[in-house]
């Protein structure tokens, strides 16, 4: 599965991840043996097995739906990159084609 | 004196405190200098929390004095991987992307911890967000096995092993998503313990692959870890996977070792090429013990386990890739390039290309291709069918023996740098504990000699069904009582002193 620096990096965009060119050239021909590898799971006949997403087998919970004190505003905004007058501070959400 | 307290299980501690014959407070301290006379050389701890963890200690010295009833490891030190979060202390998870978080709220495992009145020390070290086998993934340096300093402690839990192995604590925690509780026991001649998936609380810890992480212990000793399962286990109402069941006697299986009549599978597709030779003797020596201690040894086949490792590297950057969205930029941890000129994507890419580290890119990469339009069926669909069919393995395997066996790693600790570029070599340190992961049984790896090839740990792994834990630490003890007896003691009395030890 040989994957093209223009793959990974078009991959990293996917991903919202920054890759620099000496990153692109590294992670691509690893990235290929790792998925040459991986691709192993194809190998068998699954046709009539059912796929596993979870080792149990999980059910809704739910819980009591009582009122209870929630993270103080100051408490949540400790950690924000940037905060302003009680609220989370982002970069522009708009880009240029807006 | 000090070498007393810090060679000592963690039972015998509790024991002493209780009976007033050490405080906790002295014990924590003997902790605290060997931490600071070894660790510049080892680097287990990301982060001590000296001043509260001798506040606690002095809590649990003083309700002992005001005559009450101790818990069973009350007043003992513990290191805490820092993928567990803990108020006021930072969590990491070993990544520059949380560098100087600080959570607003307890995991449930630090939270039963403190309840439990154990002392905290401090955060381990870890590979990042515990991506790899080798601690060398974390951003803050990697640990070294204190058996060799030139070596690897394991990964991810590489600071929890070694903090264990370097008598900077005699309890720890870890969390084990293929492996990185089992396989740093394994390689610095630890117990680790991966629990049933759900037997412990995930709330608080943070997230690489869901439904294979599991919180566990790691310790010196068999009881130690068990008390310390007991104190951590058990249903958690903030962890939605976390299994409504009583933790089984998993403390009485460590007291009682009694394997007669326990049917003990090899599994066959476990061993042979790729298994250094050492490790393979050790494992058929360790076979052959169980047998002499009245067990009862069949040959398994697990046909589908040749495929586990396939679909664990699939399934897990799968998960993680979808887990890592959430460090976007915007509402907590690192931001990078907010200039007022870029938008909230550019500044998110840029966070996350200089937030993350090289495995972390690697994984992620990995999981947006497997799940990607076209490829999701060849790829994420076929790995979960796999998954089926290795949980299969284990029914049928279960059905002939009551624990399955394996050697922990194909081989003891690597070198620092070794397999660093070679991350395929590196995932296939991982051959043997990825299985339990996929399926949500618990193992364990316990230390069962030195290889002859290196003189390093070799690690013997016990799978078990789900909501049998109990059955591991029943072969754990019988093995840990008639190996301690021939060794004359633990086998991390052979473990060469580190320079300026107190141990």
């Amino acid at each position: 599965m040989a994957l093209t620096v223009s793959d990974v990096a078009r991959l990293g965009s996917l991903a919202r991840i920054d890759l620099t060119e000496e990153e692109l050239e590294k992670l691509a021909p690893q990235l290929g043996v790792i998925l040459e590898s991986v691709a192993r799971v194809s190998e068998l006949d699954t046709t009539d097995v059912p796929p596993t997403s979870h080792p149990e087998p999980l059910t809704n919970v739910f819980r009591p739906d009582a009122l209870h004190e929630s993270l103080p505003v100051n408490e949540a905004l400790a950690m924000a990159p940037a905060a302003e007058d009680d609220r989370f501070r982002v970069p522009r959400i708009l880009g240029e084609e807006a | 004196m000090s070498r007393d307290i810090l060679r000592a299980n963690a039972h015998e501690l509790a024991r002493q405190i209780a009976a007033g014959e050490r405080s906790s407070e002295e014990i924590t301290r003997a902790h605290l200098d060997q931490i600071a006379a070894v660790d510049g050389a080892v680097h287990s701890f990301l982060h001590i929390e000296s001043d509260r963890a001798l506040e606690a200690a002095r809590r649990v010295d003083a309700k002992r004095a005001a005559g009450e009833t101790l818990g069973p490891l009350a007043g003992v030190p513990l290191a805490l991987k820092d993928v567990f979060t803990m108020t006021g202390a930072p969590t990491t998870a070993g990544s520059k992307m949380l560098e100087g978080w600080v959570s607003p709220y307890n995991a449930t495992v630090t939270q039963r911890l403190l309840d439990a009145d154990i002392v905290i020390l401090g955060k381990t070290n870890l590979d990042e967000f515990a991506m790899g086998s080798s601690t060398e993934n974390s951003a803050y340096g990697p640990t070294r096995n204190p058996w060799d300093l030139d070596r690897t402690p394991g990964g991810s839990g590489g600071g929890s092993a070694a903090a264990l192995a370097a008598f900077e604590a005699p309890l720890a925690i870890g969390s084990d998503t293929g492996g990185s509780i089992r396989q740093p026991g394994s390689f610095t001649g630890t117990v680790g313990i991966k629990p049933t998936y759900g037997g412990t609380s995930r709330y608080g810890q943070i997230a690489l692959a869901s439904s294979l992480d599991q919180p566990g212990p790691c310790t010196r000793s068999v009881l130690d870890a068990a008390l310390l399962h007991q104190v951590i286990g058990g249903h958690d109402p903030l962890d939605a996977t976390s299994i409504d069941a009583p933790v089984p006697d998993i403390v009485g299986a460590a007291r009682s070792g009694d394997i007669r009549g326990m049917r003990v599978g090899v599994v066959k597709e476990l061993g042979g090429e790729g298994y250094a030779p050492g490790v393979e003797q050790r494992f058929r020596e360790t076979v052959a013990l169980l047998e002499s201690l009245g067990a009862e040894i069949v040959e398994v086949s697990c046909p589908h386990f040749d495929y586990a490792m396939a679909a664990y590297y699939l399934i897990l950057p799968a998960e993680a890739s979808s887990n890592l969205a959430r460090f976007d930029a915007m509402r907590y941890g690192l931001r990078v390039g907010d200039d007022g000129a870029r938008s909230t994507e550019e500044v998110m890419a840029m966070t996350r290309g200089a937030g993350f580290g090289e495995e972390v890119k690697r994984r992620i990469i990995i999981g947006t291709y497997a799940l990607s339009a076209g490829y999701y069926d060849a790829y994420y669909g076929s790995a979960q069918k796999i998954r089926t069919l290795i949980a299969r393995d284990f029914r049928a395997a279960f059905e002939q023996a009551d624990v399955l066996v394996s050697p922990s790693t194909p081989t003891t600790a690597f070198r620092i740098g070794e397999r660093i570029d070679d991350p395929l070599a590196m995932y296939m340190n991982d051959l043997c504990t990825t299985p339990s992961n996929l399926a949500g049984n618990a193992s364990a790896s316990f230390p069962v000699g030195l290889s002859p090839d290196d003189n390093m740990p070799v690690g013997f792994h016990v799978m078990a069904p789900a909501m049998a834990d109990d059955r591991l630490y029943r072969v754990g003890a019988a093995l840990e009582r008639s190996l301690e007896t021939t060794w004359g003691g633990s086998l991390l009395e052979r473990i060469p002193t580190l320079e300026g030890s107190f141990a």
